[in-house]
C-alpha cells in the first residue's frame, strides 16, 4: 500500500483507481485512535452506567408494579371482610329483632294472665268479705231477733213466760220456725246458711 | 486538478476531495490532514454530547437524557435483541452500540457546514470497523462450538455431501473474505458517492450563479434545491448506512453462534 500511496502522492496526493480502497498507512492510524477513543468512552463509561440505569429503572417499575398488586390484593381482602361483617351484622340484627318480638309477645302473654290472676283474686277477695259481713250481720240479726221476739213476746204474754227453761224452748222453736221461712227464701243461695243455722242450733 | 484550483471555471469533484494535503506531520505515518481533522472533531462532539447528557442521569430522565436514551434503545431492540435475542444480545450490546454510534456520528459529518465530508468516506476507517466486526464474529464462533465452528459454518448440514465441492469454497470466500470486505465497501462507497453528488451540486449552483451569463443563473436554482434535496437524501443515508452496518454485525455474530448454519 506503501507504494500505492507514494505513486498517489506524486500525482497531487490523490490515489487512482483501486488505490482508493487501499488505505494509507496514516488513514488507518488516526482511525484507530479516534475508534478507541470512542470506544473506551462507550465501554467504560457510557454503556455500563446507562445499563444499569435501565437495570434500575426496570427493577423499580417490577417493584412499583409487584407493589401495587399486593396493595390490591389488601384492599380486596378488606373489602370481602368488610361484606362479610356486614351480613353476619345483619343476621345477628334480625335474629335480636325477632327474639325482642318473641319476648315481647310473651311479656304481654304474661302480664294479661297476671292480670287475669289478680283481677280473680280481688274478685275472690271481695266475695270473701261480702260473705264474712253477711255471716257477721246474720249472727248479730239473729242475736237481736232473739232478744226483740223474746220482749215482744213477754211483752205480749206478759210475765208468764219468765222461767228460763221455757223461755229457751220458746226460742228455739221459733227459732226453728223462722229458719224454715228463711230456707225456703233462700233455696236459691250457696250451702253456708244450713251449716250457720246447725252452730246456731248447737247453741 | 491544479488548473481547477488555481482558476475560475466549473470546480468538477474528483477523488482528490478525498485526500486533502497534510496540514502537519506530512509524510510520516501520523500525516493529519482534513478528514483527521474532521474525524477528531466529531469524536470530540460526540463525547460531549453523549458525557453531558448523561453525566446526571437520573432514573426519570430529561430532555437530553431522554434523547440519548432514544438513540441508545433504538440500537438496543430494533438492533441487538431482534437479531441476538436478549441474553446474547447482552454480551454484544456496548460494541454493537459503540459501532452505530461511530458510523452514524462520523457519516453526518458529511451533511455538517464546515466538516462537509464524511468521517467514514475515507477507507481508513471503514476498515477498522469492520475488522472489529471480523474478528468479533471470528472468535464469537471459536468461542461457542470450538475448532467445529469451521465444520458448522463451511460445511453446513443437510446438504448432499458432494455438493461440498461447490459450497465450501463459496463459504471460505463469504465468511473470511467477503463479509469484511462488504462491510468495509458498503459504506465508503455510498459515503463518497455522497459526498461527490453534494460537491457536484453545490459546486455547480456556484458555477452558474457567479459565473454563467445572461439566464443561466436561473438554471442554478435548480441545482440548489438539488442539493438541499441531496443534502436531506445524505442525513437518511447515513443513517440507513449505521443502522445497515450495525445491523449485519450483529447477523455476522449471530450466524457464528447459531448452532445449525
Amino acid at each position: 500500500m506503501g507504494g500505492v500511496q507514494l505513486l498517489a502522492a506524486e500525482e497531487g496526493g490523490a490515489p487512482a483507481g483501486i488505490g482508493v480502497f487501499i488505505p494509507a498507512d496514516y488513514d488507518i492510524i488516526w482511525s484507530l485512535v479516534v475508534t478507541g477513543v470512542i470506544a473506551f468512552f462507550f465501554l467504560k463509561y457510557l454503556m455500563p452506567k446507562m445499563t444499569a440505569l435501565l437495570d434500575e429503572r426496570s427493577a423499580k417499575i417490577e417493584g412499583g408494579l409487584e407493589h401495587a398488586a399486593k396493595i390490591q390484593a389488601e384492599a380486596e381482602a378488606t373489602k370481602a371482610e368488610r361484606q362479610a361483617e356486614l351480613v353476619a351484622a345483619r343476621q345477628e340484627a334480625g335474629r335480636i329483632r325477632e327474639e325482642a318480638h318473641g319476648e315481647g309477645n310473651e311479656i304481654v302473654v304474661e302480664a294479661k294472665s297476671k292480670a287475669q290472676v289478680e283481677a280473680q283474686r280481688i274478685v275472690e277477695n271481695a266475695h270473701r268479705q261480702i260473705e264474712a259481713e253477711r255471716q257477721q250481720a246474720l249472727v248479730s240479726l239473729r242475736a237481736d231477733v232473739g232478744s226483740l221476739a223474746t220482749d215482744l213476746a213477754s211483752r205480749i204474754v206478759g210475765e208468764s213466760l219468765t222461767d228460763d227453761a221455757r223461755q229457751s224452748r220458746v226460742i228455739d222453736r221459733f227459732l226453728a220456725e223462722l229458719e224454715e221461712t228463711s230456707r225456703s227464701s233462700e233455696a236459691v243461695d250457696a250451702g253456708t246458711q244450713p251449716a250457720a243455722t246447725t252452730t246456731e242450733t248447737g247453741k | 486538478m491544479a488548473e481547477t484550483d488555481s482558476g475560475s471555471g466549473f470546480h468538477a469533484p474528483s477523488i482528490s476531495e478525498f485526500f486533502p494535503p497534510a496540514i502537519f506531520f506530512d509524510g510520516t505515518p501520523f500525516e493529519f490532514n482534513r478528514i483527521q481533522l474532521v474525524r477528531v472533531i466529531v469524536t470530540v462532539l460526540l463525547i460531549l454530547w453523549l458525557w453531558l447528557s448523561t453525566r446526571h442521569a437520573k432514573l426519570v430522565p430529561g430532555r437530553a437524557q431522554s434523547i440519548v436514551e432514544l438513540a441508545l434503545d433504538f440500537v438496543r431492540v430494533q438492533i441487538v435483541e431482534s437479531v441476538l435475542g436478549k441474553t446474547a444480545g447482552r454480551r454484544y450490546l456496548p460494541l454493537l452500540t459503540t459501532l452505530f454510534f461511530i458510523v452514524l456520528a462520523m457519516n453526518f459529518a458529511g451533511v455538517i457546514p464546515f466538516l462537509n465530508i464524511g468521517g467514514t468516506s475515507v477507507i481508513g476507517l471503514p476498515v477498522v470497523l469492520a475488522i472489529i466486526v471480523y474478528v468479533t464474529y471470528i472468535v464469537a464462533g471459536f468461542r461457542k462450538h470450538g475448532p467445529g465452528y469451521l465444520k458448522i459454518s463451511l460445511f453446513p448440514s443437510g446438504v448432499p455431501p458432494i455438493m461440498y465441492l461447490l459450497i465450501t469454497p463459496i463459504e471460505i470466500l463469504q465468511v473470511f473474505v467477503l463479509r469484511p470486505l462488504t462491510l468495509a465497501l458498503r459504506l465508503l462507497a455510498n459515503m463518497m458517492a455522497g459526498h461527490l453528488m453534494l460537491v457536484l451540486c453545490f459546486a455547480a449552483t456556484h458555477f452558474l450563479f457567479f459565473e454563467g451569463g445572461g439566464l443561466i443563473p436561473l438554471t442554478g436554482v435548480m441545482t440548489l434545491v438539488g442539493g438541499f434535496g441531496i443534502t436531506l437524501f445524505e442525513i437518511f443515508v447515513g443513517f440507513l448506512q449505521a443502522f445497515i452496518f450495525t445491523l449485519l454485525a450483529a447477523v455476522y455474530i449471530q450466524m457464528s453462534e447459531d448452532d445449525a448454519h
